[in-house]
């Protein structure tokens, strides 16, 4: 740490020294993050265990046997069949939601370490990858318990059944880089986490064909399905756990339209939060 | 005639170079045409009030906030094309503490340090020995609410001394701490100075920027007022010594027009007037001799609040 006039040398090494931060900075944010839900831990480890079992024992269990005594399955499975892939996807938009609201709040006011982030080498641009990164892997491992879990129920038929992991983790992301393209840029939470909790993932949650197939709605009703990232991944999500019979173009819709949103999402967050620390 | 290339040798390139900077939010001009170089080791200081645009300046400094126009160079480069280079060469204590309190005190500097691309076993090592020179040895895993204000600021320098910077920012770093808090500070700071970091800083305090610049701006409205030693300011914008004399609030204003004519100049603020003069007390002498009784009266050495008032006729801290 001397005073030594700027030469050539020195610029070079300056220039050397941007080159680890601009390609892995994505990967730092991400391990801050991890490192920060350590805090929580514990609740993250217990409702990623304690979610599975509390849904599939009261519907794929408990409603199921009033189902399935009333109907002869749905779709050509059992109600904890037809269920559980649902509600796997569900689990992923739950974390997704969770992730994505109160900490980019946090990170901006209340507790601001994007500040922090940027004025060491880190981009606004990085910062939302490495959001985002930490969402899926926490994402991942919480969906990847949710599958082992339905295997134990016995509800999941096909042996392609583990592609609903991807499938899930696809599915939070989209929904999470949609709300992160918002929360990010909200200056004062006036209640609009709460909003968009009760008026965005609620019914979402109740309308995408989660406990019923979505043409139980009447037609008029139809078209939040068809807008939802979930009812997209839900629907993917039955393709690969007992073969749910769609057209294969459908199929490949939800995944367009999932890969689109989520890259949407990714896109628009990491604008926001640029132009939102380069003041 | 080309200069002598051993006159260049020894006139070390300027870190910072900053000329005709600007930053302005719609038609408002927060940075107004800043032009100042800083010297590599030396200790170099914005002085102004709160809006004055020296958190603007250094956020440009600091390569995160683009300019309007002007041109900048730090470390020999333009941040708006190699900000990420710039800032792995920065260290930055911003005006809030933006420590991570999810984490403990040391996990803070390690994940730091992270984000310059340091390797982990170095960066522990690192991390060990600034928790040392923050006199946190002890705090290492304690939780960052828990720390007393003095202590999150010492860690929030600590952090940013994580990648050894060429270049340290502080923005007001004591703004908030009780004087024993701020001397600990200072003494940091100037052991920083002693090892030749150069250190940027903006203040509200007179007091801070004697103690730590080499050098400083007087900076008003985004517009530089003076620039020099705090000495050299001292000399030039103010007289020597200065009389505080107080009449009470509701007299002082008449009183003054029966003080006009003493020393250099006089200034009258809502509760005292000042006398700005080469020998105080000699004032004080003349004052109470023509019957007229201050409450209280203090003689005391110019300082930069009085060069200050004298450039913008407002005091400091409003």
């Amino acid at each position: 740490m001397s005073a030594t006039p700027l030469e050539e040398h020195d610029t070079a090494a300056i220039l050397a020294a941007g080159a680890k931060p601009r390609r892995f900075g994505a990967f730092y944010v991400m391990e801050h993050k991890l490192l920060g839900m350590r805090a929580y831990a514990q609740t993250i480890v217990a409702t990623s265990i304690g979610n599975p079992l509390v849904y599939l024992f009261a519907l794929g269990i408990g409603l199921a046997t009033l189902v399935d005594q009333n109907a002869s399955g749905l779709q050509g499975v059992g109600y904890l069949a037809f269920v559980a892939p649902a509600l796997l996807a569900s689990a992923a938009v739950t974390v997704a939601a969770e992730e994505a609201t109160y900490p980019f709040l946090l990170g901006f006011k209340w507790v601001p370490i994007f500040y922090a982030m940027n004025a060491a080498p880190i981009s606004g641009r990085q910062i939302a990858s490495g959001m985002y990164l930490a969402m899926l892997a926490r994402i991942v491992p919480t969906v990847t318990i949710y599958f082992v879990i339905m295997l134990l129920f016995g509800a999941v038929p096909s042996s392609l059944g583990w592609l609903m992991i991807p499938a899930a983790a696809l599915t939070g992301l989209a929904v999470a880089t949609l709300i992160g393209s918002y929360s990010s840029g909200v200056e004062e939470d006036k209640g609009q986490m709460a909003m968009i909790m009760r008026f965005g993932v609620l019914p979402m949650f109740l309308f995408s064909g989660t406990f019923f197939p979505l043409e139980q709605l009447p037609v008029y009703l139809q078209w939040i399905g068809w807008i939802s990232p979930l009812w997209h991944g839900t629907e993917l999500s039955r393709v690969f756990s007992y073969g749910l019979e769609e057209p294969i173009w459908l199929t490949v819709i939800h995944v367009v339209y999932l890969v689109g949103l989520a890259a949407w999402g990714w896109l628009a967050t990491q604008r926001v939060v640029t132009r939102r620390l380069n003041k | 005639m080309s200069p002598h290339p051993a006159t260049l040798d020894c006139v070390p390139a300027p870190v910072i170079t900053a000329t005709s900077l600007v930053k302005k939010y719609k038609d408002f001009a927060a940075v107004d045409g800043l032009d100042f170089e800083v010297a590599p080791g030396e200790s170099f200081g914005l002085l102004g009030p709160n809006g004055a645009g020296k958190s603007t300046t250094m956020r440009m400094v600091g390569a995160v906030s683009t300019r309007t126009s002007g041109t900048l160079s730090i470390l020999g480069l333009d941040p708006d094309q190699h900000g990420p280079e710039i800032r792995s060469r920065l260290g930055v204590v911003p005006q809030q503490d933006n420590l991570d309190t999810e984490l403990r005190a040391r996990d803070n500097l390690i994940v730091y340090g992270r984000y310059f691309g340091l390797p982990r076993k170095q960066v522990e090592k690192r991390a060990d020995e600034l928790l040392a020179f923050a006199q946190l040895e002890d705090r290492a895993k304690a939780k960052v609410d828990d720390l007393s204000g003095g202590m999150k600021r010492r860690l929030t320098i600590a952090r940013a001394l994580i990648n050894d910077p060429r270049i340290l920012l502080l923005d007001e770093p004591t703004t908030g701490l009780d004087p024993q808090a701020r001397h600990i500070l200072w003494d940091r700071l100037f052991r920083l100075k002693e090892q030749g970091t150069t250190l940027v800083l903006t203040t509200h305090y007179m007091d801070e920027a004697e103690q730590l610049c080499d050098r400083l701006i007087v900076v008003d409205k985004g517009k530089i007022m003076a620039e020099g030693s705090p000495a050299e300011l001292i000399r030039k914008h103010s007289s020597r010594e200065v009389l505080e004399v107080r009449f009470g609030s509701d007299r002082n204003a008449v009183v003054a027009e029966q003080l006009h004519g003493s020393g250099e100049r006089i200034e009258v603020l809502p509760d005292r007037i000042l006398v700005y003069s080469d020998n105080g007390e000699a004032e004080l002498e003349r004052i109470t001799s023509a019957g007229l009784q201050p409450m209280t009266s203090l003689v005391r050495r110019s300082s930069l609040e009085d060069v200050f008032l004298r450039l913008t006729g407002r005091s400091l801290i409003e």
